[in-house]
């Protein structure tokens, strides 16, 4: 059924074919992940209907718990986003070549990622109709208007540095696809803006991506230590810390490091593209995992050795709450499955094959989401003032079903962002200059 | 002459003794502007409470029966002149919670979302616990209003930090910022309050999403009348007053404010987080009534 369209398109070489196939047909397992997918997010969309008719009440915030469990997503994927900067600039300018193929996808989940990120910020607001306000009003003083300015401009360099790559491959795609449906030939003729891949053009998109590069990376360590100053800037245990900004940053490259692992498995796997996310790009991702999580330890130590000794006040009850209190399962699954028992394991190369490091990296992953609860719940529960005098609901926090509701539909809508631009565009580049018969441009 | 602290306090008592008056006056300047073409001629026909008809010059009515409170505006501005100060006697506090009561009943507040809490606080293994009745610090440095990204709560000229909740996005940011969680939010619809107009210095009604806290009544002390919480408490525990009058007083008795704090080694709570709260803290030293923790004080109203 889908052969005659696959062979039908015009394709000058293996690679092209093996790269763009996917994109011309639609497997019926790809229709139900797709259908998987709505549903997960028309039920986040009901969930979230609740909450705006009934208010937060809905959720299992109270007046001491005041930030829940979208504030711990909103960091989750504001970390992951991280990761297009690691492979667009940190590698990219380093010239590790290895990276090539997996700078796409990072790029592709940076972009899914902070769009997440903004989507549930607003989802936490108790009036989200006044959101206009946030620049109506805005008060330059306030840490979450800084973190409104860099996300957003970061969110503008993800989708230029994913625009810009992709430029020659959308024109491929312009000329290859030639047996496809009218509106798709219009799409690819329209974001091609006329490249033809003419040398001058390749130099041009050479400086730009450079430039981009250049930028991305001071703006992808501010959004994270900005992100770590609305935290940081408050009096809260755990929070009140100078070394929040460092931790977070070095967090959010381990999470999104783990984040491309699982991706690259499962798209190889889906896509059967073996001969370009090879072995050798799990080795290789397995020791850039264990270095970003060897960084992030050393911050951890940094960040819970000092209160601990001290075990001043509030300080110490907190801490005495992730060691041994009621987070302690919590945290010590955190800190030991997804980062010390990792590390250990990635020290040997058996463990950086395809499905050992993919198996590790889910772990490293689930333990960043649950470091990000632990960030953000606990401290809330130690103020300085007693708790009394409160209703029962008021000293715990246990997420209701619309929260998690919520929570699925964001990353429903995550994978959902991701699987779309897949369907659309080469998800490994395929038009790379290198490939082209245009000597001296050097 | 060398006596420079003495034409001082005479202008501070002079001062002190006209403030009374002077409100009434600004009070009065303030409605009579507000309402168009007032003749001082004019009287209305009125019904008094015990059913009798009389005839009241129009100013007054205005004064006395409209509810006026200060738009949102307005709010943000202050009450010229004044310092607002609140002195607590934690060695007259026996937890009889009337302050809160009186508080939630103005405020129209649900007992789950109340502006002051009576804490038990002991402050160390050794020391004898006493009661702390906490609201707003009212901080001259305040957390909240650093970090609220809108400006929907401000720091005013007269001391008093309000939230505006018509401009409140709900972000919660305060409530994480404010180190003595003073805030409340209204996590759900609050019951019917009637249909007074929403001012930021009654903060009535309360609206679903957003903040609130204790304001210091500042619809009151335009009229120059006392917080509610105020003479609410059948101990005198709570002093309020103006730091520059350098006077407070719980509606028995009026000290000094420097006095006060010198005589008793008044302190504010948290003085190291820098925050410079505007509530102070008597200590509870030669205590009026015993620690008693009795669960019934909690449900008498």
């Amino acid at each position: 059924m889908k052969n005659p369209i696959a062979k039908a398109q015009t394709y000058k070489s293996k690679k092209e074919e093996d790269l763009l196939k996917h994109m011309v047909s639609t497997s019926k397992s790809y229709k139900i992940w797709v259908a998987f997918l709505l549903i997960v997010i028309l039920f986040g969309i009901y969930a979230y209907y609740r909450q705006i008719r009934y208010g937060l009440i809905v959720t299992a915030m109270r007046d001491y718990t005041s930030w829940g469990i979208y504030i711990s997503n909103f960091v989750f994927y504001v970390a992951i986003s991280l990761v297009g900067s690691l492979f667009s600039c940190i590698l990219k300018l380093n010239k590790n070549k290895w990276a090539d193929p997996l700078a796409r996808i990072s790029e592709i989940i940076a972009v899914a990622a902070i769009a997440c990120a903004t989507v549930i910020i607003i989802v936490d607001m108790g009036r989200p109709e006044r959101l206009v306000y946030v620049f109506k009003y805005l008060r330059i003083q306030s840490p979450i208007i800084w973190d409104v300015i860099i996300i957003n401009t970061y969110l503008s360099i993800s989708l230029l540095l994913l625009y810009v790559s992709l430029l020659p491959d959308i024109a491929l795609c312009r000329d290859r696809l030639t047996e496809i449906p009218k509106w798709k030939k219009r799409m690819y003729r329209f974001w091609s803006i006329n490249w033809v891949n003419h040398p001058k053009q390749f130099s041009m998109l050479k400086k730009a991506s450079r430039i981009l590069a250049l930028l991305v990376l001071p703006i992808a360590f501010a959004i994270h230590t900005i992100t770590s100053w609305l935290f940081a800037t408050t009096w809260r245990p755990g929070w009140d810390s100078t070394n929040l900004g460092p931790y977070f940053v070095s967090g959010a490259f381990m999470a999104g490091a783990g984040v491309i692992i699982v991706a690259m498995y499962i798209i190889r796997k889906q896509l059967k593209l073996h001969d370009y996310i090879t072995n050798a790009h799990f080795d290789n991702m397995g020791k850039l995992l264990v270095l970003l999580s060897l960084v992030y330890l050393y911050f951890n130590i940094n960040e819970y050795l000092g209160p601990s000794f001290k075990m001043v006040g509030v300080e110490g009850e907190h801490i005495n709450e992730l060691f041994i209190g009621k987070y302690a399962p919590m945290y010590w699954f955190v800190q030991l499955g997804g980062l010390v028992i990792p590390i250990l394991l990635m020290f040997f190369k058996m463990f950086r094959k395809p499905l050992p490091i993919f198996i590790i990296s889910l772990f490293v992953v689930i333990g960043a989401w649950l470091k990000r609860y632990l960030i953000v719940i606990p401290s809330l529960q130690h103020p300085y003032l007693p708790i009394q005098d409160v209703d029962e609901s008021y000293l715990h926090y246990v997420p209701t079903w619309e929260e998690w509701a919520i929570t699925c539909a964001s990353f429903a809508s995550m994978l959902f962002i991701i699987t779309i631009l897949i369907k659309l565009f080469p998800v490994i580049p395929v038009n790379e200059k290198d490939t082209q018969t245009e000597p001296g441009t050097n | 002459m060398n006596d420079s602290s003495k034409p001082d306090g005479r202008r501070q008592f002079i001062k002190k003794i006209s403030t009374g008056s002077m409100l009434t006056i600004s009070g009065l300047s303030i409605y009579s502007a507000s309402s168009c073409n007032t003749n001082s001629d004019d009287k209305t026909t009125v019904m008094t409470p015990e059913g009798k008809l009389v005839q009241v010059p129009t100013s007054e009515i205005q004064e006395l029966e409209h509810e006026h409170p200060a738009s949102p505006k307005e709010s943000r501005k202050g009450i010229p002149g004044k310092k607002f100060v609140m002195v607590v006697d934690l060695a007259k506090c026996k937890n009889a919670r009337k302050c809160i009561n009186a508080c939630d009943k103005h405020h129209k507040l649900t007992p789950d979302r109340p502006y002051i809490k009576v804490l038990e606080m002991q402050d160390n293994e050794k020391s004898s616990p006493y009661w702390m009745p906490k609201k707003c610090f009212q901080c001259d440095n305040p957390p909240c209003v650093k970090v609220c990204p809108v400006g929907a709560t401000f720091k005013r000229t007269d001391g008093i930090v309000l939230v505006d909740n018509e401009r409140c996005i709900g972000c919660r940011f305060c409530m994480a910022a404010c180190p003595y969680s003073a805030r409340i939010f209204n996590w759900k619809e609050p019951p019917e309050e009637g249909n007074q107009a929403y001012s930021p210095e009654t903060s009535v009604p309360s609206k679903i999403g957003t903040v609130g806290k204790c304001d210091f009544c500042p619809d009151m002390l335009r009229k120059g009348k006392l917080p509610h919480c105020v003479p609410a408490c059948p101990n005198g525990v709570i002093y309020f007053g103006d730091e520059i009058d350098d006077s407070v007083t719980n509606g028995e008795e009026t000290l000094r404010f420097s006095t006060l704090l010198k005589d008793k080694a008044g302190y504010r709570y948290m003085e190291d987080l820098g925050t410079k709260p505007r509530v102070y803290y008597l200590p509870p030293v030669d205590r009026i009534f015993p620690f008693e923790k009795t669960k019934k004080e909690t449900t008498e109203s």
